[in-house]
């Protein structure tokens, strides 16, 4: 897929001096999700901000479809819609007048079939003459998103999109997002919900003190970074491993009725055949066993813990 | 040119005053009702007139003026400040759209309110004196000019208030005395020569007296100067607005 936006040794440093951004490069390919992952602070909210011209960069350049996001902003940012991560609204505005408003602002003649439209797949429009102050939370959200739509970008940022949102309308969230991937946007997202990266993104960026750790495609990612673990279930409790099965470096948990085997899904051997030849040379018998991987989760806490 | 952004922001400040009617509209018109119940009918028994003119019909240039003023201040840099207060200016900042287009959305919609009060003033005050314009083009000439110099001013402080507080603190101690002080109720010439000095140092002498001028062809200072001041305060407000939107200042990170 041929990259939409091109982030090149883009930084940011604030005028007090805290380093938001460390130089940092990227490429968002055309209709992909891309979710963008780190814990607060990591710089996140920064890039996006950047990248949709709210912040100025220190150094470094942005193209999307390649055209600059400074020199040739209109072109650039008339591609994008945004959903902010902080719930921004119009309190007394209807929720038809705000949205309307956004397309205005990109320029786009009045289309009430498409407001409409919109308005529809986010579950808005018996909302639709409402003050936005009476509505929850949750609706709010959905307003946010709807004014990013609202001009049909080809490009949508989401920033927290479902923080404080629940299961059910975070749900529906992810239907929507697929649905506007499906028909050809791409989608770069923040979240602090991992399984909604494992659940959505295609290629996973981690984010950490301003710098990214890593770009990777999501099952990529798992492959290489994910470590599996043979949990055995044993017939009989034991106080220490067996000296003779030192080699394959068990854990005992269980209050010494399990033993743990952690291999790497990328070696050619996982060494499981050994490991229960060793077992039953030892004698060491087991009633059941299971395997389990790491989650995206897993994977991601690892990381920002390494650190850069 | 995006135009239709331009319309977007102004249609949604125009629509904010209609929701906002009594405060926008209705309030001024009835505080400019009193200020000639007190002045016109109070003072103005005492002063019958100053240049010819009676004093009523002397202080409908200079009610006209502080409203316009005061109102042109207020809604410009309310329009503004809001959406930095609440955080919708994050959508005014990711839009295509270029600095001028939001100036003229924010700015223009700000003037135009204060136009329709400023006339709607007038058409006020022709209940409590007859009224006559001299020159009516000039009249309008200093009412648009006015309103938009003044726009754009409370635009500035809109943009520079990180409260609410110091978006009254500009029109409420430095607009609101500047305009009594400057000849809206009174001529500098009835003035201790030293005051007639000190007066000329407050630049809305000169807006007042032109707006006057183009009522009654009375003036305090020349119309030409009356001009010259209005049209270098204009300038000095696009040219601070330009500093803002060149650095982003309190605007962008």
């Amino acid at each position: 897929m041929p990259s939409i936006i091109s982030v090149s040794n883009l930084s940011k440093t604030y005028a007090s001096g805290f380093q938001a951004l460390k130089p940092i490069n990227l490429e968002i390919r055309q209709g992909e999700i891309f979710a963008l992952l780190g814990p607060n602070g990591a710089g996140k909210t920064t890039l996006i901000s950047i990248i949709c011209g709210i912040v100025s960069p220190s150094t470094g350049a942005v193209t999307v479809d390649g055209r600059d996001i400074v020199r040739d902003y209109r072109a650039a940012r008339s591609m994008i819609g945004l959903v902010p991560q902080e719930l921004h609204t119009d309190s007394f505005e209807s929720v038809w007048a705000t949205v309307s408003f956004s397309r205005g602002l990109w320029g786009r003649p009045a289309s009430p079939g498409h407001i409409g439209k919109v308005l529809k797949a986010l579950s808005l429009w018996d909302k639709k003459d409402n003050k936005i102050m009476t509505l929850s939370g949750g609706m709010k959200r959905r307003v946010m998103i709807a004014k990013a739509l609202a001009h049909e970008p080809q490009i949508l940022f989401l920033d927290e999109p479902t923080a404080g949102v629940d299961v059910e309308l975070r749900k529906d969230m992810w239907g929507v997002v697929r649905s506007l991937r499906k028909s050809g946007v791409t989608i770069i997202l923040t979240t602090h919900y991992i399984e909604e990266a494992e659940e959505m993104a295609d290629r996973i960026g981690i984010i950490n003190k301003g710098e990214l750790i890593l770009v990777e495609d999501k099952a990529e990612l798992m492959r290489k970074l994910g470590k599996k673990q043979l949990t055995l279930h044993l017939a009989a409790k034991l106080e220490t491993v067996p000296p003779n099965l030192a080699a394959h470096r068990l854990t005992l948990a269980g209050g010494g009725s399990e033993l743990i085997y952690t291999y790497d899904t990328r070696g050619e051997r996982t060494g499981i055949t050994a490991l229960l030849s060793d077992l039953n040379k030892a004698g060491v018998r087991f009633r059941d066993l299971h395997t389990t991987q790491s989650s995206l989760e897993d994977i991601f806490v690892d990381l920002v813990r390494r650190g850069p | 040119m995006n135009w239709r952004a331009v319309q977007a922001i102004y249609a949604f400040e125009m629509a904010r005053t209609g929701r906002t009617l009594l405060q926008s509209i209705i309030s001024p018109v009835i505080s400019t009702s009193l200020y000639f119940v007190v002045f016109g009918a109070a003072i103005g028994a005492r002063i019958t007139e100053i240049d010819g003119v009676s004093y009523g019909a002397f202080i409908v240039p200079g009610l006209i003026m502080m409203m316009l003023l005061t109102q042109s201040t207020a809604n410009a840099s309310f329009g503004i400040y809001f959406p930095k207060f609440v955080g919708t200016i994050y959508e005014i900042l990711s839009a295509p759209i270029s600095y001028i287009e939001i100036v003229l959305g924010y700015v223009g919609a700000a003037a135009t309110k204060s136009i329709i009060l400023g006339l709607i003033i007038l058409a006020t005050a022709g209940f409590f004196v007859p009224l006559h314009v001299e020159h009516p083009v000039w009249m309008l000439a200093f009412l648009v000019l006015t309103a938009v110099t003044f726009s754009l001013f409370g635009f500035i402080i809109g943009i520079w208030a990180d409260g609410f507080e110091k978006l009254q603190v500009i029109p409420l101690l430095v607009i609101t005395p500047l305009t009594f002080l400057g000849g809206s109720f009174y001529s500098i010439s009835v003035l201790p020569p030293v005051w007639q000095t000190v007066s000329l140092f407050n630049p809305l002498v000169y807006l007042i007296s032109g707006f006057r001028w183009s009522f009654y062809g009375i003036s305090d200072v020349g119309v030409g100067i009356s001009l010259g001041a209005t049209l270098l305060f204009l300038a000095l407000c696009l040219a601070i607005v330009w500093w803002i939107f060149r650095t982003g200042y309190r605007l962008k990170a």
